[in-house]
């Protein structure tokens, strides 16, 4: 019975982070991109400094239709922004925040093959929309929808080549095992792989400047152009998602996750901290870069990331067996 | 030269972190109003009393916004056998700002300041017709037009100052 209540909770406590961390990540998105460039960003919704800004669009989309056109393949289509959202939220259970007040790690579900786990969901993630491209009956959305095919098969390489380095260096594939076994001079013998697999996991979720699929002045959005009210809505929950899965990811792979003083009273804290830093870097790149034309986006994988990757993989493993 | 590779990338970082750091140029406009400037054109005020009807204004509108009415007033003589003389007053003086283009010609052109720009940009209205302002609306403008800007340090004055200052020291003079 008390098993029963603490996977209840542990449920909870995850849907609860999936549901609040996304929109807290958004509006520091509204607002530090502002600041960035010179605004405010929004001031009116709720009072102090626009805070309810992401509760009034969340109340908009819900008022609005959800249209799904006649030429689209009809279920592809409205399946699309669950099969985009739903893996973030499964991602987020193998995801560790680390020990609680002295309570043990807090975890979802501590699985031995968490990182194979994490990532495979991320891929499926994707996949969501390329089914909305595929299936909208849009030019548009289709060449979107091939864009996200070329950049998923592009950055997953070097992406799982950056994660297999870390797990090779805590020689376990548990991401409680390879946050805890992180060391200080990991930093400086993973940082060509940090760098691949946060520059990977940016394009993965096709955030700027790796939004080419979605390329809004020249696709209009791409896969999304067809989708509007509370699918189009969940698209966008799906990449604040997708960011704060990169971000913690980040931070449990190479930035040593709960590592800091007091560890084991705060260490939850250290890692949120961290996740909202990686997340802060993410918004800084969509402000500070241009958009990656299509085939700078694959040179940029093919020829760049994923020699980087390999030559980290090799370094990885003689610093293992030496 | 040395082509610096990522030298971009690292101007993208410093360009937003120095605007991330500084406070936001942003006017809060409905909270705060604006601060503008003398001659900002937000809108025409007329000083009725210096208006001749002399048309000058309205011919040359490019948009033909300016309607004048006016009619003669004889002004009896003001000593004996002394001649009447005529003066024209106003009778209609219509600026319609749906058509209005704010290109200022209007008030460069009027011979005897009766024209002005004040800063007032707020007078939307909810129907077209309501935008066309009549010669008392015109003048309620007027109260809020400022102050002309001052001279810039060791500027000339004004050429009608110095004729009215020469008039002055010839009449003290005599």
């Amino acid at each position: 019975m008390s098993e029963a209540l603490d996977v209840l909770l542990r449920c909870l406590v995850v849907l609860g982070a999936f549901l609040t961390m996304p929109l807290l990540v958004g509006q520091m998105e509204h607002k530090a991109m502002a600041h960035m460039q010179a605004r405010v960003g929004p001031m009116a919704a709720g009072g102090f400094h626009g805070w309810a800004q992401l509760v009034a669009d969340g109340v908009k989309f819900a008022q609005k239709e959800s249209i799904t056109p006649a030429a689209a393949d009809r279920r592809v289509f409205e399946l699309a922004p669950a099969v985009a959202l739903v893996p973030y939220l499964v991602a987020m259970v193998a995801i560790p925040l680390g020990p609680f007040f002295g309570q043990g790690v807090l975890i979802g579900q501590d699985l031995d093959l968490g990182l194979f786990f994490v990532l495979a969901a991320m891929s499926v993630g994707v996949l969501g929309t390329l089914m909305g491209g595929l299936g909208s009956g849009n030019k548009y959305s289709y060449l979107g929808g091939m864009r996200v095919a070329a950049q998923l098969m592009s950055y997953e390489l070097p992406m799982v080549l950056a994660a297999a380095s870390a797990a090779m260096l805590a020689g376990t594939l548990s991401l409680v095992g390879i946050a805890d076994a992180f060391e200080p001079w990991w930093l400086v013998v993973q940082l060509p792989g940090l760098v691949v697999f946060f520059v990977a996991g940016l394009a993965e979720l096709q955030r700027p400047p790796f939004d080419a699929p979605l390329a809004d002045a020249e696709l209009v959005m791409g896969p999304l152009t067809e989708y509007g009210g509370m699918r189009f809505a969940m698209f966008l929950l799906a990449e604040y998602a997708g960011i704060v899965v990169l971000a913690a990811l980040t931070t449990v792979l190479f930035l040593g996750g709960w590592a800091g003083p007091w560890a084991e009273q705060l260490g939850w804290a250290w890692t949120l901290l961290k996740i909202v830093g990686v997340s802060f870097l993410v918004i800084w790149a969509r402000v500070a870069y241009p958009r990656l034309r299509e085939d700078q986006v694959n040179v940029l994988a093919w020829k760049v990331l994923v020699p980087l990757a390999l030559a980290q993989v090799t370094l990885t493993t003689v610093v293992v067996v030496w | 030269m040395v082509k610096a590779y990522g030298r971009g990338l690292w101007q993208g970082l410093r360009v937003t972190w120095r605007n991330l750091t500084r406070r936001s140029v942003t006017a809060h406009y409905p909270d705060v109003e604006p601060d503008l400037p003398p001659r900002s054109r937000g809108v025409i005020a007329l000083q009725e009393e210096n208006c001749t009807s002399c048309m000058l204004c309205a011919r040359e509108c490019p948009s033909w916004c300016i309607t004048i009415d006016s009619h003669k007033e004889v002004i009896p003589a003001a000593t004996d056998g002394g001649r009447d003389r005529s003066q024209n007053v106003l009778d209609r003086f219509d600026i319609d700002y749906s058509i209005c283009m704010y290109c200022s010609i209007c008030i460069e052109v009027c011979p005897f300041d009766a024209l002005h720009w004040s800063p007032e940009f707020a007078y939307a209205e909810g129907d077209l017709k309501d935008l066309t302002h009549d010669m008392n609306r015109l003048r309620t403008w007027m109260d809020t037009v400022p102050p002309p800007q001052a001279l810039d340090p060791g500027a000339e004055q004004g050429k009608e100052l110095d004729a009215y200052e020469r008039t002055r020291a010839t009449e003290e003079g005599l």
